[in-house]
């Protein structure tokens, strides 16, 4: 029982990352209706950039901040210099974008950094906390990081009037443009935003995971079954998705099919929500008009 | 495709000449490409195999992403199985090489259809989910080890490469080249005349208007699920022909490195063209070479900029930037005539 709730507990630790970066997918998809494949590899090129600070004496915390700054750029550089060029509305050639753009973050990081396995500080102490030894530090610590951004972004959709107009602009381009919304920024802050929350992700889970640049293929995997089973166009569901995912990662790993066929579980939730409810949990059903 | 309408305007004669030079071009170079082995080194020759074995994969890739419109980012998932099969065969049932190639053939098939029955109610992004997740599945679900004493787990498996038959005083590598190339033809003839007929067009209706197209009386699911099976059964066979000719198998060479590398394939050779599978398998196979001297990351760096820039710049490959010049060239030239 003991090692269950230990299970359970370290997949509510890793859920929390699945669910920031499955956040990041559902924001997005709920602008554009693409799934970004590069995702992941956005947010492994942005732990890279925070081991480079800290690496060069930038206290950790700063170099935290600072990495979500350039995330946030790099979001909003790729929508404006990438995307936002593309006239194309074929499927195909915005998927072959997104791989292109997957490929580029990962060979660049090898590149820069090499392809050798790097050690990521985690800012919590060690040693057992609250006199429990279910969750390290990190773990808890990491739990905490993903309320605090899901808490900090729900506020500024709900309360904010940039986070009403991005809102608006994701729903309806054309009457936001006419009441003076400037949509294709929207996008761009949303490409950011998105970014961002899938720094800190990157920037929570390397600790674990350790840093290499194919350190995203897993979680991303993740990030899109817990997206699929929470619905593709809820914020919410994904986020609940994701703590789903981590823990029955963890659970299955440890008792059905074993730690080598864990990523099998990912793909079996992905195609198994795809066919029985595509529209997952809490996910609109999509209507096509003939 | 464009060549078409300027040529009408030209005399009948040149019209009958131009009918006839694919064909005489298509001899020289099926001559060349037999003749390649005798004048280039072992090494060059085994390269070339691999081209071949690239260009029935890439073939097979753009049956189902270029003609038919279902995106694969994991058919690198059925280069593995057919390469495995190969493999098993040999090695465990000592099974002669030639004979492996068909069964891979038939397995992936079989695979594929199955696989395609699901697809077919994803479209789009999802079914690049899906078949992404598929692909990077495939290393762990090869490393199992409920099926290690099958594919030999990490280590892989490694086969014996084959000598040439009848007593012919080839090397290994020039026998194994002509025995690819051989596949390789036979299997070119199969698609195109696929492609060309009723299947053909077919393929390409449901791909631009699904729902026009199954007004038309085009069985949408037979078609797309068998899309998904021939299109396997293609990437099968050539992965059986690769791992003959690397001699190895290993779950981590079928990465989703592998399936990226034949969508940027088909890409470069060219969306929905036969011509471009070849020139998509001499990218991927000459191009990281070359830029692997500069750094272990660059041929991904290619890869990812010539995808992103293909897309912008010429969405319909290298086979669509020579027909697009030729048409034009030939435009000018009968442009000429008139006036002159």
């Amino acid at each position: 029982m003991e090692a269950f709730l230990h299970q359970v507990l370290g997949g509510l630790a890793t859920g929390g990352i699945y669910a920031s970066v499955a956040l990041a997918l559902v924001m997005i998809h709920q602008a554009t209706h693409l799934l970004n494949f590069a995702q992941g590899e956005m947010a492994m090129f942005s732990t890279y950039i925070a081991w480079a600070l800290i690496n060069a004496g930038v206290p950790y915390w700063v170099a935290f901040f600072l990495t979500i700054g350039f995330a946030f750029v790099l979001g909003l550089a790729i929508q404006h210099f990438v995307m936002r060029n593309i006239r194309s509305t074929s499927v195909l050639q915005l998927v072959i974008v997104f791989i292109g753009l997957l490929v580029i973050f990962n060979s660049v990081a090898g590149w820069i950094f090499t392809y050798t396995i790097k050690v990521f500080p985690s800012p919590f102490p060690k040693g057992a906390v609250f006199g429990q030894k279910y969750l390290s530090p990190h773990e808890l610590g990491a739990i905490g990081v993903t309320l605090i951004v899901l808490t900090l972004l729900w506020a500024f959709f709900r309360f904010t009037s940039l986070g009403l107009a991005m809102r608006a602009a994701a729903q309806n381009p054309g009457s936001s443009r006419l009441v003076g919304i400037r949509v294709a920024w929207m996008l761009a802050l949303g490409w950011g935003l998105a970014a961002a929350i899938g720094a800190v992700a990157g920037m929570m889970v390397a600790p674990i995971v350790y840093l290499d640049p194919n350190m995203m293929a897993g979680v991303l995997l993740y990030a899109f079954a817990a997206a699929l089973i929470g619905g593709i166009d809820s914020p919410a569901g994904a986020v609940l998705g994701g703590f789903l995912v981590g823990v029955l990662e963890n659970v299955l790993g440890a008792y059905v099919v074993g730690n080598e066929l864990k990523l099998g579980v990912a793909l079996v939730l992905i195609v198994g929500v795809l066919l029985v409810k595509p529209s997952g949990l809490f996910g609109s059903v999509q209507v096509t008009r003939v | 495709m464009s060549a078409v309408a300027p040529a009408a305007a030209t005399p009948l004669s040149p019209v009958a000449s131009q009918r006839r030079l694919p064909w005489v071009g298509l001899a020289v170079l099926l001559i060349a490409a037999c003749a390649l082995p005798f004048l280039v080194s072992n090494y060059r020759t085994f390269q070339f195999t691999l081209v071949l074995v690239y260009a029935i994969a890439l073939l097979g890739l753009n049956i189902l992403t270029g003609y038919n419109g279902q995106i694969s980012l994991g058919h690198g998932a059925f280069y593995a199985i057919g390469a495995y099969v190969a493999a098993i065969l040999m090695d465990r049932f000592g099974v002669p090489y030639w004979a492996t190639v068909p069964i891979a053939g038939a397995l992936c098939l079989v695979v594929g259809f199955l696989f395609g029955l699901p697809a077919l109610r994803l479209e789009g992004h999802y079914l690049a989910l899906a078949t992404f997740a598929l692909g990077v599945t495939m290393p762990q679900l090869l490393k199992n080890k409920a099926v290690e004493h099958w594919t030999g787990g990490v280590q892989g498996i490694v086969i014996v490469k084959p000598d040439a038959p009848f007593g012919l005083k080839l090397s290994q590598d020039q026998w194994l080249y002509l025995f690819t190339l051989a596949i390789t033809v036979a299997m070119f003839v199969i698609g195109w005349n696929l492609i060309r007929g009723r299947v053909g067009r077919a393929l390409v209706a449901i791909r631009d208007h699904p729902i026009a197209a199954s007004a038309m009386g085009i069985d949408t699911a037979r078609y797309k699920s068998l899309a998904f099976g021939v299109s396997a059964m293609y990437t099968g066979i050539a992965g059986s022909l690769g791992a003959i000719a690397i001699q190895f198998v290993a779950p981590d060479s079928f990465g989703i490195g592998l399936s990226i590398g034949l969508l940027t394939g088909i890409v470069i050779g060219g969306l929905a063209s036969i011509p471009g599978a070849i020139f998509g398998a001499f990218f991927i196979q000459f191009i990281p070479n070359i830029a692997d001297q500069i750094s272990k990351a660059a041929p991904w760096a290619i890869y990812g900029i010539f995808l992103i820039g293909f897309m912008f710049l010429m969405p319909m490959g290298i086979n669509g930037a020579i027909r697009l010049g030729w048409a034009r060239l030939r435009h000018r030239i009968s442009a000429q005539r008139k006036g002159g």
